[in-house]
């Protein structure tokens, strides 16, 4: 069975992470599973934790009128969940459920921003790789928006 | 270039507003083709389209033909009955060539309507399995609903000598499957021995393929199908001249090497 720390090495997150900063990191972890349809956090839910997910699949969704759910996107292994970890008011914006049985690296927010603030290195760091999840994000957003499989008349 | 009489043998109604019709030649000789060819297919009265083959290759005497209704002739196509006639002639262009392929990886990319093109070559990379690597299928479409051909992803999907990944733009309250861009969930792959092979909407091809680049696959061998005004399909009308590419004869199915410039000139 690997440590929380080869399993953090070895997220694509963390990819070429330094040995000393996945060690220092790596305080701040727990292996974590949850079974499908078990919520990973809901909307305005305090961003106490950031998920990199391992195994199994995760919805980012809004709840709609009634029982409705809407799913804004999935997200699956090698990918994180739970952004707003790091920005304030740090609240989570919409619900993550696990689709299947998900296994996640989960990290405590509240001392990954401390060493964020310790070591600005590490802090720079995570906010590199942060806005390069982001971007990618926004970018698959952007191009859903153009609805490209929709009739022709309808661009 | 003289259009061949057609009966409709049967229809399957895959959307809203596609259909898959299977064709039987009035003169029983079947259309031979290669994978990601197309014909010059039409209605009595209605014009002709060009309409990729979504047929099996090694089954040609019953031609297929997935047509979406975006206008006129395509819409006069959905509404054909069992018995009807339909003209088609062909088939024209150059195909996916898959088997450059062999003794490697192949993946191939859908997005919406792009499945039917490239059912074809799906098929008879099946046919062959023993002759490739893994093979990997991942199909992008608007909504489940959307989805073409979805008995026979499901067969697919089943398999255990191939992968099948979908994903939708938006998914729907029982949809438990990917929700995202088809580059979202590419898999993870050995670029140098992997034949991609990429058709849909050509945004959709063009991020595709720059992805996959990025990733090290060399743009020669990541293939997509180009669209563009055919009319006459034997490269005499030039309207779906791209620069010095004749659509009809050098295509549809282009190197990404070679298509790359021509998707992304302003004006073309």
């Amino acid at each position: 069975m690997r440590s929380v720390e080869q399993l953090i090495a070895g997220h694509p997150f963390f990819v070429d992470l330094d040995e000393e900063t996945v060690r220092h990191l790596a305080g701040c972890a727990l292996n974590r599973h949850f079974d499908a349809d078990e919520y990973l956090f809901r909307a305005d839910d305090p961003a106490e934790t950031f998920f990199l997910l391992r195994g199994g699949s995760v919805a980012i969704e809004i709840q709609g009128p009634g029982e409705r759910r809407l799913i804004v996107e999935t997200q699956g292994p090698g990918s994180v969940v739970g952004l707003s970890w790091l920005f304030p008011p740090y609240r989570h914006s919409m619900d993550a459920r696990a689709l299947s049985s998900t296994s996640a690296v989960a990290l405590d927010a509240g001392c990954l921003r401390e060493k964020c603030d310790q070591d600005p290195r590490v802090g720079y760091l995570m906010l590199q790789r942060l806005a390069r999840a982001m971007h990618d994000r926004m970018m698959s957003a952007r191009v859903r928006l153009l609805d490209l499989y929709g009739a022709p008349s309808a661009r | 270039m003289l259009p061949r009489r057609f009966t409709v043998l049967d229809v399957q109604a895959e959307t809203h507003d596609t259909v898959t019709l299977g064709l039987a030649p009035v003169d029983g000789i079947p259309m031979a083709f290669r994978p990601g060819q197309f014909a010059m297919v039409g209605r009595p009265g209605f014009g002709e389209v060009p309409i990729s083959i979504s047929g099996d290759p090694d089954e040609p005497a019953r031609l297929m033909h997935t047509v979406r209704a975006v206008g006129d002739a395509t819409a006069a196509l959905t509404r054909c009955a069992v018995g009807d006639p339909v003209f088609a002639r062909g088939p024209y262009g150059r195909g996916w060539e898959e088997e450059s392929g062999t003794d490697g990886d192949v993946l191939v990319v859908a997005g919406g309507i792009g499945l039917a093109p490239v059912r074809p070559v799906v098929l008879a990379v099946l046919r062959h399995r023993e002759r490739y690597g893994r093979v990997v299928v991942v199909v992008g479409s608007r909504t489940p609903t959307d989805l073409l051909y979805r008995p026979q992803l499901e067969e697919w999907a089943a398999r255990d000598d191939l992968d099948v990944v979908v994903t939708v733009d938006a998914g729907e309250p029982s949809w438990r499957g990917n929700v995202g861009l088809v580059t979202d969930v590419l898999p993870d792959l050995d670029p140098a021995a992997t034949l991609v092979l990429v058709c849909g909407p050509e945004v959709m091809m063009r991020l595709t393929a720059d992805a996959l680049v990025r990733r090290g696959v060399v743009p020669s061998q990541i293939r997509v199908s180009m669209e563009r005004n055919m009319r006459c399909g034997v490269g005499l009308c030039g309207h779906c001249q791209l620069r010095e590419v004749f659509v009809c004869v050098d295509g549809p199915v282009l190197g990404y090497d070679r298509a790359r410039t021509l998707m992304t000139m302003r004006g073309l």
